[in-house]
């Protein structure tokens, strides 16, 4: 298969100059140690997984990246501005979107309406104006109901569309919020394990749709996962915290053979590397 | 809505029919697509044009008079329009099952030898590929060109011989414009008796069969029905059946070009209720299965409603189903009766209908298979003028159907205009139209077994026609056999009176050749589930439900009451489902165990459960089988269960002798 030129890098292929880079974070909660000394590179358009049993730090990271946490040590470039740490709205400002791990979308509040949120810091007209719903504000409404219909489009939620999300199964629940993120239309994309609490199909399809968003429109993503599985299948990158240090960082293939991976995540079990 | 515009086009096929459209009613709508939750729609001028688009691409990509090309995808307007372009350059369409996996497409797309593929997404390209590798590994020719109308998931294939729609109509438009005359010489070649389609026969065995349809197969019945009940531009359908079933041809191509009504397409196959009930169709079909699936929702949610709005809901359903049908059929109906129904139209009817999206419907068809008393007065109490239909794919559709004012439950009406019917001596029902079907593709035998030399066909149905000239359809002719004491046994008459009961998805019945009948049940996980939820009943899934001893109460009593109505029947009194089990697992197309089309494959399910048939026979109380399923990306894994079999309260015969079968 050749690539069209202008394409994002697909998988395996040379990804582009890091989009951002934390350098040598520490976070500690009283006595407690979630981060020492952590420190990687996430490149545009890869796919970037953050692994580790529970408890080694994996969305104290996350939370660090968007600013909901405050490094005691460290430092954060994002887009070439190296910051000590950085502020939830200026994360969101600048392209960074997430998830979270127990989804927090607002549940009385339809697919639609939820989404539409995502497009909050697009809107330029104030309050007053929306609030009228004429002139300008109207207009703007419909390009941004355009864009978020595009996305429910992606994600093949038509049928939910005026469903109040509260209803809704888990595994939909999820996919809403990954609607949500991606109508911030975000540069880089938090991802607080996606996959976690469902049944084999509605993973195959999340895999799916994270592939989608990256080849399609090119976006960087961050995931925490526990499916190994599913980490190993699609990220470019890997790297894995325990209790709150970096004990590895690769290819895929690097971190499935690394030894102190294999002992403080998989345990002992040797014969099965090759098994994923 | 402007008047009715009943003038019909001109043409012979297909393209010339657009053509006439265009000129007649230019500006009307033809075609709407529901896409990023609006409603897109393309006048008779703008379909012309893609069509004309379409074609030219398809003639300067290089596909030929006389090539076929496989159409694969959801009901699109860009996929009609392909088959109307195909057919312009003298092409055959060959619109396929889109759910079907690679392996069933392998068959039908190298049987055709499609040159082409027009495809709607990345899902179907990639079933495509995975095709082309197993043909070429086989030395098999292989299609030469791939178009996929969607984009999105594409930008890595790299192919030489895919390409986009859009591309191809652009590079259409540039070969239109240095060819202006081509289009319009090759759209005048075409005649009524070309070929114009060929449709693949799921068929419950054996290899599909390539059903050959001429324009004047598709058009001559099109317009004879349309005329017969009334469709003029102004009717309004939505496209929502595979476009490679026949009855989508004949409805939304044959019927919608010769009166030039509006075709609507479904955002998607999830949101077809809600796209229906934004449309307000005033033709509508649907099979048995989606009007039951209609009035069970409808059933469950009226269970949750409030004390009064049951109340209110059952009071004027009892006078609806007592006087409905006969106001729509306009008979006499007393004076008090009148008023009670117009309130109830105010009150419930009215918003019920508005609710389904029914609140304009004419016109709905039904057929495939018998529709239950209870769904068929449902409707047609509310209001509906629902009528039952019967044909075939090799008829064009249309055979049988029932006149307006003279619709009854158990039959599928009168001959169609043209249609001439005979009773063989054997029982089986034959007829001869202008819709018979030219034959199949490389298969002069199978056409030989079904088709005279004097274009008499042979349907296979095993049926008569009663008192007021009405044809009735018992089962298909080879089914029916009997029972060891030579009692008759109709065994789909007993399903369908089975699968009558909103709690019954599915059953199958054997006893042919047997002492007995005996039964396999597939409960309705949403009928089922909400009377269990009532009940307090916990279960984690299908099978846990379906193993469930309350639930084997609850059918038992139903199979009990169909014992008692078949009692009532000298013919069938004999036929008594003695005992029963209910499956593990739901039926499924994707396990061989039902036909696309959603048909039980009788003689497949008695195979493969074969051990379950013996311990029905042999007075178990339980039976052991282990089976293999298919999941829906296709892997395979095994289930195994442990099945309870229970007994159903049968009727002692009454006095009369059972009616031999005549042999």
């Amino acid at each position: 298969m050749t690539a069209v030129a202008d394409a994002p890098a697909p998988l395996g292929k040379a990804l582009g100059k890091p989009i951002l880079e934390v350098k040598e974070i520490s976070l500690t909660f009283g006595g407690v140690t979630a981060l020492d000394n952590v420190s990687f590179v996430i490149r545009e358009h890869e796919i970037r997984a953050i692994i580790g049993p529970n408890g080694a730090g994996k969305s104290s990271m996350l939370n660090v990246i968007n600013g909901f946490y405050q490094p005691q040590s460290g430092s954060i470039t994002y887009k070439g501005v190296t910051r000590s740490r950085m502020r939830p709205y200026v994360s969101a400002a600048q392209g960074i979107a997430r998830t979270f791990q127990n989804i927090a979308l607002f549940r009385g509040m339809t697919t639609l309406d939820n989404i539409m949120t995502g497009r909050l810091l697009k809107m330029r007209r104030g309050l007053l104006w929306q609030a009228l719903h004429w002139g300008p504000a109207r207009t703007e409404e419909l390009e941004h109901r355009e864009f978020v219909e595009h996305v429910i489009d992606f994600l093949e939620i038509q049928a939910i569309r005026k469903t109040p999300v509260g209803t809704l199964p888990y595994g939909l629940q999820k996919r809403v919020e990954l609607g949500r993120a991606l109508a911030a239309e975000p540069d880089l994309l938090l991802l607080d394990e996606p996959m976690a609490g469902m049944n084999v199909e509605e993973k195959e399809d999340m895999c799916r749709f994270i592939l989608d968003v990256n080849e399609e429109f090119g976006t960087t993503i961050a995931l925490i996962e526990h499916d190994m599985r599913v980490v190993m299948d699609i990220s470019d990158h890997v790297a894995v915290l325990d209790y709150g240090r970096k004990i590895a960082d690769g290819t895929p293939d690097e971190v499935r053979n690394n030894q102190d991976v294999i002992d403080a995540y998989l345990g002992v079990v040797h014969d099965t590397d090759k098994a994923g | 809505m402007s008047g009715r515009g009943t003038t019909l086009a001109e043409g012979d096929s297909f393209p010339k029919l657009l053509i006439s459209n265009a000129a007649l009613r230019g500006a009307r709508p033809a075609m709407r697509e529901k896409e990023f939750g609006i409603w897109q729609s393309w006048t008779w001028a703008e379909a012309l044009d893609e069509v004309r688009a379409l074609a030219c691409g398809l003639a300067a990509a290089g596909l030929k008079r006389g090539d076929k090309l496989a159409i694969i995808g959801d009901n699109r307007p860009q996929l009609y329009w392909s088959m109307v372009a195909a057919q312009a350059i003298g092409a055959v369409p060959v619109p396929m099952y889109q759910d079907s996996i690679a392996k069933e497409l392998a068959f039908v797309l190298t049987h055709a030898e499609a040159r082409f593929a027009m495809v709607e997404d990345q899902e179907q390209v990639d079933k495509l590929l995975e095709i082309r590798e197993i043909q070429e590994k086989a030395g098999e020719s292989s299609f030469e060109k791939i178009i996929y109308k969607d984009q999105r998931g594409m930008r890595n294939y790299g192919e030489s011989f895919m390409e986009s729609l859009a591309d191809l109509q652009a590079a259409g438009r540039a070969y239109d414009a240095e060819h202006p005359e081509f289009f319009d010489a090759e759209v005048a070649k075409g005649n009524g008796s070309d070929l114009a389609i060929m449709l693949y026969t799921s068929g419950t065995t054996g290899n599909p069969k390539g059903v050959m349809l001429s324009n004047d197969n598709i058009i001559i019945t099109a317009r004879n029905t349309a005329e017969l009940d009334g469709l003029c531009d102004s009717d309004e359908t939505v496209a929502y059946l595979p476009m490679a079933w026949v009855g989508d041809n004949v409805f939304s191509l044959g019927q919608s070009y010769t009166t030039g009504f509006c075709v609507s397409c479904p955002e998607s196959t999830a949101t077809v209720m809600f796209d229906i009930r934004e449309i307000g169709p005033t033709f509508f079909f649907a099979p048995p299965r989606i009007f039951e699936n209609i009035l069970t929702q409808v059933m469950i949610r009226m269970e949750d409603a409030s004390y009064i709005k049951r109340w209110m809901f059952k009071f004027f359903m009892d006078l609806a189903r007592r006087v409905g049908p006969s106001i729509l059929d306009g008979r006499p109906v007393s004076a008090l009766d009148r008023a009670g129904y117009a309130l109830g139209r105010v009150l419930i009817y009215g918003p019920l209908m508005n609710t389904l999206g029914f609140s304009r419907i004419r016109l709905a068809y039904t057929a495939g298979e018998a529709i239950g008393p209870d769904i068929f007065d449902f409707y047609r109490s509310l209001g509906m003028n629902l009528k039952q239909l019967y044909g075939m794919t090799e008829g064009a559709v249309f055979v049988t159907a029932q006149p307006d004012g003279e619709v009854k439950t158990d039959t599928v009406g009168k001959p169609s205009p043209g249609v001439d019917i005979k009773i063989d001596e054997s029982g089986e029902v034959i007829f001869r139209s202008p819709g018979v079907f030219l034959e199949y593709y490389k298969n002069p035998q199978a056409t030989a077994g079904v088709k005279t030399a004097d274009g008499w066909y042979h349907t296979g149905d095993a049926g008569f026609f009663d008192a007021d000239g009405h044809l009735k359809i018992i089962d298909r002719a080879k089914d029916v056999g009997k029972l060891n004491d030579g009692t008759l046994f109709a065994p789909k008459y007993l399903e369908n009176k089975l699968k009558f009961f909103p709690h019954i998805s599915e059953a199958v019945v054997f006893g042919d050749q047997r002492d007995e009948a005996v039964a396999f049940i597939n409960i309705d996980l949403e009928a089922v589930g909400s009377w269990a939820e009532r009940l307090g009943i916990t279960y984690g899934s299908y099978r846990e439900l379906a193993a469930e001893p309350r639930v084997y109460d609850l059918i038992k009593g139903e199979i009990a009451e169909v014992n008692r109505d078949l009692a009532k029947d000298a013919h069938l009194v004999g036929s008594q489902i003695h005992r029963f089990l209910i499956l593990h697992k739901e039926l499924d197309a994707d396990d061989g165990e039902l036909t696309r089309t959603r048909k039980v494959r009788r003689s497949f399910v008695a195979e493969k459960y074969e051990s379950l048939v013996v311990a029905l026979y042999s007075g178990a109380d339980h039976a052991e089988i282990e089976t293999e399923v298919t999941y829906e990306d296709g892997r395979k894994g095994t289930m195994k269960a442990d099945l309870a079999i229970a007994s159903a309260a049968t009727v002692t015969a009454p006095a009369t002798a059972p009616m031999k079968l005549a042999s």
